[in-house]
């Protein structure tokens, strides 16, 4: 063995640990219990720790690390919404993609690519007219192309001159880009883990106990904490949670069905959306097309797949790309989404003081794991919700301040 | 496929229905504050269980009520409109 390996074997840092801890004992307390070990709640995990220096964290997960929404979702990230509040969040949101791998020391493979939606329709070309203006009110770069732009951008598309769903032209979004799922919330585990903050895997929150308007206990499977702030990030889930806190949240529970083909070479250099197909693609670093993104026609708490689905999706992409029809499926899976009425998410406070949520995701939640996490922990570790989070407050459905976002919304619902 | 039997038609496939979502009580419009409207137009049954909802078959428009369980998914029955009335 040549000695040079051999001194660093014997150095302090040797062996290397692993980036994510085991799940360590439960203790009796914490300042924050954060429910949901998905991408929002290590990203909070992160922030409270290195931001506000709160380490007395435990992010309390049901199942595995991340095996939710988190690796069910299709990876888009974008601004490209409707409303100025909508886009400022999720603006700040691309920004922190933008540079989260540094912030993370972690390669989340980010790929800032860009987003292109396309119109089959006068109605949905004025659609885009409105949210390009909005968008570069707002700052963002979102800009409405034609025919020639959309094959400029796209060379391989299937413009279908003349046929029922010709491409009119689209809403090319240069901020929007994709980046990989998994390491996300693994760059955010290691990291939140590393300053203080504990991850409790397989720990399933049964109930809470409620003294006046705090939860003064969080009822696990694994036994019984107290604690001083509670965020309730869990995804599909969150309508559940929430309820056993009595807390009614606005949503309904419907699943996402999603799919990839075989890798092939690269060959598609956009994210590629069409509103009236319900259809987008986006072609991952391994070359595998991720073909997204149905919603189910009706509520359902099961992740099963469907092939009425698959064929729906399968229409939409050999549509727009028709060379695809030879290729082969790899994988089918589906998530459950939280839907809210607006298609805006639910941040900020609830009716009891200590207890926050980050709920209402539905289908748009990735994109916004790191803006989401750090606004929640600036949320509590103040007390208190800043300015960028106050309009989507749950209290907004009873002043009826709808945050409309269904029009900026690709899946199809 | 999955099959939904129409009260009306029989069992057919369930891409000929479409969901009109959970069946919600209506608020007297003399009685209600906004917060109770609020509550009326954006909170739906979403437990984890069976829920009584609105279905039409679109062929041919005929709207009825399906007891579903949202968990399995499995259609448990499916009856018209008058009985949800008698029962009222």
């Amino acid at each position: 063995m040549p000695l040079r390996l051999l001194k660093y074997g014997l150095s302090r840092d040797y062996p290397v640990s692993g980036d994510i801890p085991a799940t360590p004992e439960l203790k009796p307390a914490y300042d924050v219990v954060i429910i949901g070990g998905g991408g929002h709640g290590l990203s909070c995990a992160h922030h409270l720790a290195k931001y506000h220096g709160i380490k007395s964290v435990a992010v309390l997960e049901k199942g595995y690390l991340a095996g939710g929404n988190t690796a069910r979702n299709t990876t888009t990230i974008r601004s490209n919404y409707i409303t100025p509040e909508g886009i400022a969040f999720y603006k700040e949101g691309v920004e922190l993609f933008e540079r989260l791998s540094q912030e993370l020391d972690f390669n989340v493979m980010f790929s800032q690519r860009g987003q292109l939606t396309l119109a089959h329709t006068e109605a949905t070309m004025r659609s885009f007219h409105m949210r390009a203006e909005m968008g570069k009110h707002m700052g963002t770069r979102t800009e409405v192309v034609d025919q020639k732009g959309v094959e400029e951008l796209c060379p391989l598309i299937n413009m279908d001159y003349g046929g029922p769903l010709e491409i009119l032209g689209g809403l090319w979004h240069a901020d929007g880009g994709t980046a990989r799922h998994d390491a996300v919330a693994w760059g955010y585990a290691a990291q939140a883990s590393r300053r203080g903050a504990e991850i409790h895997q397989r720990t399933e929150v049964q109930g809470f106990e409620i003294v006046g308007d705090r939860v003064q206990v969080v009822k696990t499977n694994r036994g019984r904490i107290a604690c001083g702030q509670v965020l309730i990030a869990t995804g599909g889930m969150n309508y559940d949670v929430a309820l056993m806190a009595g807390v009614e949240l606005p949503i309904r529970c419907y699943p996402l069905q999603a799919m990839v083909t075989q890798p092939l070479k690269p060959w598609l250099h956009t994210l590629v959306s069409s509103v009236s197909l319900h259809t987008y693609l986006v072609q991952s670093s391994r070359g595998e097309v991720v073909i997204g993104g149905g919603s189910d026609p009706y509520q359902l708490y099961s992740t099963r797949s469907t092939l009425d689905m698959k064929e729906h999706l399968a229409e939409g992409a050999v549509h727009l790309f028709p060379f695809l029809q030879g290729v082969r499926l790899l994988r089918q899976w589906a998530g459950i989404t939280d839907m809210t009425p607006d298609y805006s998410p639910i941040m900020g406070a609830s009716p009891l003081t200590n207890l926050w949520l980050d709920c209402g995701w539905g289908t748009w939640g990735f994109k916004a794991t790191p803006v989401a996490g750090k606004r929640m922990a600036q949320t509590i570790a103040d007390g208190r919700v800043p300015d960028i989070l106050k309009p989507f407050a749950l209290e907004r459905f009873e002043t009826f301040r709808l945050l409309n976002e269904m029009g900026a919304t690709a899946a199809s619902h | 496929m999955k099959l939904l039997t129409c009260p009306m038609n029989g069992p057919r496939n369930i891409d000929e229905f479409q969901s009109f979502g959970p069946v919600r009580a209506r608020p007297d419009p003399n009685a209600t504050a906004d917060r109770d409207w609020s509550r009326h137009l954006f909170r739906a049954e979403n437990r984890k269980g069976v829920v009584v909802e609105w279905w039409r078959h679109v062929p041919s428009n005929y709207f009825f009520l399906a007891e579903r369980d949202l968990v399995s998914n499995e259609i448990i029955r499916t009856f018209d409109a008058s009985e949800l009335r008698d029962r009222a």
